[in-house]
């Protein structure tokens, strides 16, 4: 406790003489943040529906990116492969899904981000609900106590998180080259562009906005360094993550809702519900 | 442009301000109808008052530019300068509340007493420069290198940072954790190119940066638009990583 004496405290949770809707951004942010939780969840539940090869296509859900399983076979549908068996490893009484073993990874960084922190301390947590307000809680431990200590190893999510675009990219990649309607998966492919290769590829490029403004990052090119000046390559990298750390909240919003509409174009496309436009 | 549309938005000729009356700690609101025209600020109104109905009012003010940083207080809630709102900013059909800053020990009515930030100030390692770059006792450092530090001279001391921070306003740590203010001011000398002492362990320990939890209240408030958060607190928390989380930073360093 401290020793100085702050007399004129603020109430309980919620108390504040701030007169504007204060409480509309946490409510934004908590609601689309559990928008987000329940699609993906669901997504990931659904372990089916993730791998679209109709009309010799080839785009795979980023929530199931990687590959983890071996493919079954072609459904009979003809737009999507069966989902391969789970791992040995893996115990019998919990339903298996490969995105469980994916999404550990995008989630540890998301979740450790220096935006995404303050953002669901607040919202989630109201740790303080809004700036000014009063608090539900007494106690306080901050990031400096267990468990939220941990959080200072975000660079270490950082590092996955820059594996997966990569990952993504290559995904997108192979969403430009079709084999013939109705061919076998393993025939030779040709060049096209459909609306989902456009999407598949427009997924990594997001991340990349996102990833790339990171906190950590910015302070692994060059923020560590007290003296920049003497390394123009480092200076730059340190400019350019920077300029992108500026918006790095939009970018934080754009592709975490972006990945969730590509899983569920390539969902929707799998099941037939939607038809991907080819392009070229 | 918002603000020249603001400027033209027609003012009643007067508006109540609910201001805090008393000392120490007591008191109440008490309610002021005074007279108010164009281009008047809060800190105009609290000194019509304090002419006209109020004497014995205590105000702190000093410059009525927004650089020196004394008439700090809540306005409607919110940490702000007195001098630095204009009242065509708010809603003057209803009452304006004034109070003291929460975060600091009342003195009397508008006026808190924030000697603890000078005592924190001083427990903070001075500026320690390296041997000079040059025989005649000078340094050679580029633009570039001091445009961090630079951004964190700005500050005028206002205290508002430190007012809207929850770990002080809320949960009072003052004993454990040293606030926004002067966590950009250790960001201002740790980050000096010329500095050459470590306040890395203490960031860690004494100055509590761990408690920060980057809600960014700090850096909404601040009126000299000061990127604490981003631009200060984060990357002194990435330098305590290097030295006492990141074991493979540790191998090669980890900060100064």
């Amino acid at each position: 406790m401290s020793t100085i004496d702050v007399p004129l405290k603020n109430g309980g949770f919620g108390s504040t003489r701030r007169t504007d809707n204060w409480w509309i951004e946490p409510l934004v942010v908590f609601f689309c943040y559990l928008a987000f939780i329940v699609y993906s969840n669901w997504a990931v539940f659904q372990a089916k529906d993730y791998h679209y090869v109709g009309n010799g296509a080839d785009y795979l859900s980023p929530m199931y990116s990687p590959m983890l399983t071996e493919e079954g076979p072609v459904a009979a549908s003809g737009l999507t492969t069966a989902p391969g068996p789970a791992p040995s490893f893996w115990p019998r009484f919990i339903p298996f899904s490969p995105a469980m073993l994916i999404l550990v990874f995008p989630l540890a960084f998301r979740f450790s981000c220096y935006y995404y922190r303050g953002a669901y301390y607040k919202a989630w947590w109201l740790d303080p609900v809004s700036c000014a307000v009063g608090e539900p809680r007494k106690k306080y431990l901050g990031e400096k106590y267990f468990p939220l200590i941990v959080q200072n190893l975000h660079r270490y999510a950082l590092y996955f998180a820059i594996i997966f675009i990569a990952l993504l990219a290559y995904d997108g990649w192979k969403s430009l080259w079709f084999t013939a309607p109705g061919a076998d998966l393993d025939s030779p492919r040709h060049f096209g562009v459909g609306l989902g290769s456009l999407i598949l590829i427009l997924n990594p490029i997001l991340l990349s906005l996102y990833t790339f403004g990171c906190h950590s990052l910015r302070h692994l090119v060059g923020g560590r360094k007290d003296v920049m000046s003497d390394n123009s390559t480092r200076k730059k990298c340190y400019d350019c993550v920077s300029g992108l750390n500026k918006k790095h909240m939009m970018w934080a919003w754009i592709s975490m809702f972006y990945v969730g509409f590509v899983d569920l174009y390539v969902r929707m496309c799998s099941s037939g519900a939607w038809h991907d436009l080819r392009i070229l | 442009m918002s603000d020249s549309v603001a400027t033209e938005k027609a003012l009643p000729s007067s508006a109540i301000f609910r201001i805090w009356r008393g000392g120490n700690g007591g008191g109440g609101f008490v309610d002021y109808n005074t007279p108010i025209s164009s281009g008047m600020v809060v800190l105009d109104a609290v000194h019509g008052i304090q002419a006209n109905d109020a004497n014995d009012m205590a105000v702190r003010w000093n410059c009525k530019a927004g650089k020196c940083g004394s008439c700090s207080a809540e306005i409607n809630g919110k940490p702000r300068l007195m001098c630095m709102t204009r009242l065509n900013t708010l809603d003057l059909t209803v009452p304006v509340t004034v109070e003291p800053m929460k975060t600091f020990p009342h003195v009397k009515d508008l006026v808190t007493d924030v000697s603890w930030n000078y005592a924190v100030k001083k427990k903070i390692q001075k500026f320690t420069p390296r041997k000079p770059d040059a025989a005649d006792g000078t340094w050679r450092v580029q633009q570039a290198d001091v445009d961090r530090p630079q951004e964190f001279r700005k500050c005028i001391e206002c205290f508002l940072c430190q007012d809207v921070c929850h770990v002080l306003r809320d949960h009072n740590l003052h004993d454990e954790f040293i606030g926004p203010r002067f966590l950009i001011y250790t960001a201002q000398l740790e980050m000096n190119p010329i500095d050459a002492a470590d306040r890395i362990p203490d960031l860690k320990d004494s100055c509590g940066i761990g408690y920060c939890n980057i809600t960014k209240c700090c850096t909404k408030v601040c009126p000299e638009e000061i990127h604490i958060t981003d631009n200060a607190i984060i990357p002194l928390k990435e330098r305590v990583v290097d030295r006492y989380f990141d074991p493979i930073a540790r191998l090669f360093g980890g900060g100064k």
